[in-house]
């Protein structure tokens, strides 16, 4: 390690600014969409689901799977720009 | 052929092909045995981390207890998913830097101590060894039912099996055969969910026909509010239970889904950490095709049975439902004596009885479908059953070997300790068997909690330990042990001592057993942070390592320091 520390805890910032942002619609798709607003949610339709319901037992998911690969291709890029990548 | 013929025939094939795989792939050194040599693909990973996560509840119960519970089944499908999010962005990459084999491992070095790793490996075998009775039990129910043998001899079966891959080729053979496991398990479970969609809404995507309309042209979901609502039940797609509980139910299972140490273990085989990455990513999306799949088999299943059952003559019910009634999964009782069933919320005038595993077994013949699909979906679950027992099986003789003979032994030899790991793994198979085969009454009820007892002892210290270089071995600790106690015993008391009491007006705060284990989280969360305020910070050497697993570069392939 012992690479220039200034530079590595900016990396870190970059790190937990990208994590914060995606745990936040993590949260807005699962609890926020799912289960706190599901009422208001299922007022509106989309096609034979009412909202609320298709987030909690659809949508959250496929937001799941999409958050992940948004992170890995994030943190692939921060990784070469602070060169920190393997190989 | 006839369907026992078709499932000998395709249960055969599979387990020769995973015993096949097995003896290929044998493991030669202990980094092969615990992590298969840290040389897997992060798409292999991917399937075989799905394969090790979907068990026998999953394939088989988990679509009928949506069923019955409409949207309140979506704790299971958020919650067994949505941990995945987690582990992927907070665990997996930093875990597999750090390059050891074990979740106690990195606890102990993490947190300088023995101590640490003793509660870490006491965590780890209580939570693997509650879920791997459960998981035998269901091998044992699955082949029983499908090749009408007793259920004794069906754990001695799934033992024999489970015992060849595990023990033999440890990770390396179970990763392997996982792979080939998760093919089986997802082809059998989408077969007839295809089939069945089509059947109804005319879409072959069940994740679409779940939206779609049936032959009248009402949407499915508000045909079965409507029909359910005049039966006396709750609507399908309304919450019955507590907004508070469902979201604090949903916290602890996608929280202990992060911190279950069978499942942390899998990223610990991918050659970098851009792999634990990506791999995370992978077995999200294999779970996902079941996890979006099971809601749709739900809402079919309930539909067709109430539609085929409901205010119909009882002597002209469809077939499937006179083969299930042997198997007492479907009871029928005529209480008013006027020849017809009457499907109905009320206990008293009830006159239908389906157990929730109806949804998933019974699916192919409502759909009327040849009978090698039903064959299918006996293989289907078998494999379901047999990778999740395999994973916990390595844990728990890794956990033996590794964490406990070697942290106090160091010295002893790697072709010992391998022989150690090995004999462990057979133990355990026999142990596991042995609760399969007489199945304490506990552990049925104790599965649901591991995810509870992960959620409050393992995934806080964890996360500290990577995001903050100030909490130190006493307030790890601290946590651990108040977070298990603290959810143990509220479990305890409203489970075994007082179930009575056991009801939403004595719960704290409304939060219910199944969710308390998010209370438990934030406790250890508090008594972490606290505790390591007053007591002296990590030495350097500790504070250099953290700042060494943030970073990607070096992480070389899992060794042994």
């Amino acid at each position: 390690m012992a690479k220039d520390s200034g530079k590595m805890k900016a990396y870190w910032r970059k790190n937990l600014k990208t994590l914060f942002f995606l745990l936040l619609i993590w949260f807005l798709v699962s609890f926020g969409f799912g289960i706190l607003w599901v009422e208001e949610l299922n007022a509106i339709r989309l096609g034979g689901y009412k909202l609320g319901f298709w987030f909690a037992q659809q949508g959250s998911i496929y937001a799941f799977v999409v958050l992940i690969f948004v992170y890995v291709y994030r943190m692939n890029k921060l990784d070469k720009e602070f060169d920190v990548n393997e190989e | 052929m006839d369907i026992l013929t078709w499932t000998y025939i395709l249960v055969g094939l599979s387990f020769s092909l995973y015993i096949g795989i097995a003896i290929w792939s044998r493991a030669g050194s202990t980094k092969e045995f615990y992590v298969a040599g840290g040389g897997v693909s992060p798409l292999a990973n991917g399937m075989a981390t799905a394969a090790d996560w979907m068990s026998a509840a999953s394939f088989i119960s988990m679509a009928g207890i949506i069923s019955f519970a409409g949207y309140d089944g979506s704790v299971y499908l958020m919650g067994w998913t949505g941990g995945y999010v987690l582990l992927a962005l907070l665990l997996a990459p930093y875990l597999r830097k750090f390059g050891k084999f074990t979740v106690p491992d990195f606890v102990g070095d993490r947190y300088y101590s023995n101590t640490a790793k003793v509660v870490a490996v006491i965590c780890a075998l209580f939570i693997s060894f509650t879920y791997v009775a459960g998981q035998m039990r269901g091998v044992g129910i699955v082949f029983s039912r499908y090749l009408e043998v007793p259920i004794e001899w069906g754990v001695v079966i799934g033992m024999c099996i489970v015992f060849f891959y595990a023990v033999l080729g440890g990770m390396k053979g179970i990763t392997y055969t996982q792979v080939a496991q998760y093919c089986v398990l997802i082809f059998a479970y989408m077969v007839p969910a295809i089939f069945v969609s089509m059947q109804l809404t005319g879409n072959p995507v069940p994740q679409l026909g779940l939206g779609g309309e049936l032959a009248d042209g009402t949407p499915l979901l508000d045909k079965l509010d409507g029909v359910l609502g005049e039966l006396g039940f709750a609507e399908y797609t309304a919450g019955r239970k507590g907004m508070t509980d469902i979201f604090m139910i949903t916290l602890a299972l996608m929280v202990g889904t992060a911190g279950l140490p069978h499942v942390i273990v899998r990223f610990f085989t991918v050659p970098k950490v851009k792999d634990a990455r990506l791999s995370a990513g992978y077995a999200l999306v294999f779970i996902a095709i079941l996890y979006t799949t099971a809601p749709a088999i739900a809402a079919f299943g309930i539909y067709n049975a109430i539609n085929s059952t409901s205010e119909k003559e009882i002597s002209s019910l469809p077939v499937w439902v006179s083969n299930w009634q042997k198997t007492n999964l479907i009871a029928v009782d005529d209480k008013n004596g006027d020849g017809k069933i009457q499907y109905v919320a009320d206990p008293e005038t009830n006159e239908l009885s389906i157990d929730r595993d109806i949804m998933v077994l019974a699916s192919p013949e409502i759909a009327e479908l040849p009978n090698w699909v039903v064959g299918l979906v006996a293989a289907g679950a078998m494999a379901a059953a047999l990778s999740t027992a395999a994973g916990l099986l390595l844990v728990i003789s890794t956990s033996v070997s590794r964490d406990l003979f070697k942290t106090f032994k160091p010295e002893i030899s790697e072709k010992k300790e391998l022989r150690i790991a090995r004999i462990a793994a057979a133990g355990a198979v026999l142990l596991a068997g042995y609760f399969g085969v007489n199945p304490p009454g506990f552990v049925a009820q104790v599965v649901a909690f591991a995810f509870g007892l992960a959620a409050a002892s393992f995934f806080p210290v964890i996360i500290m330990g990577i995001f903050s270089s100030r909490i130190n071995k006493e307030g790890a600790i601290a946590g651990m042990v108040s977070g298990l106690v603290f959810t143990l015993a509220y479990i305890i008391y409203f489970k075994f001592i007082s179930p009575e009491l056991n009801t939403a007006d004595h719960w704290w705060f409304g939060v219910s057993p199944e969710g308390i284990g998010s209370i438990g989280m934030f406790i250890n969360f508090l008594v972490c942070i606290v505790v390591s305020q007053f007591t002296p910070a990590p030495p350097q050497s500790v504070q250099d390592m953290i700042q060494e697993i943030r970073i990607p570069r070096g992480a070389g392939k899992a060794v042994d320091h």
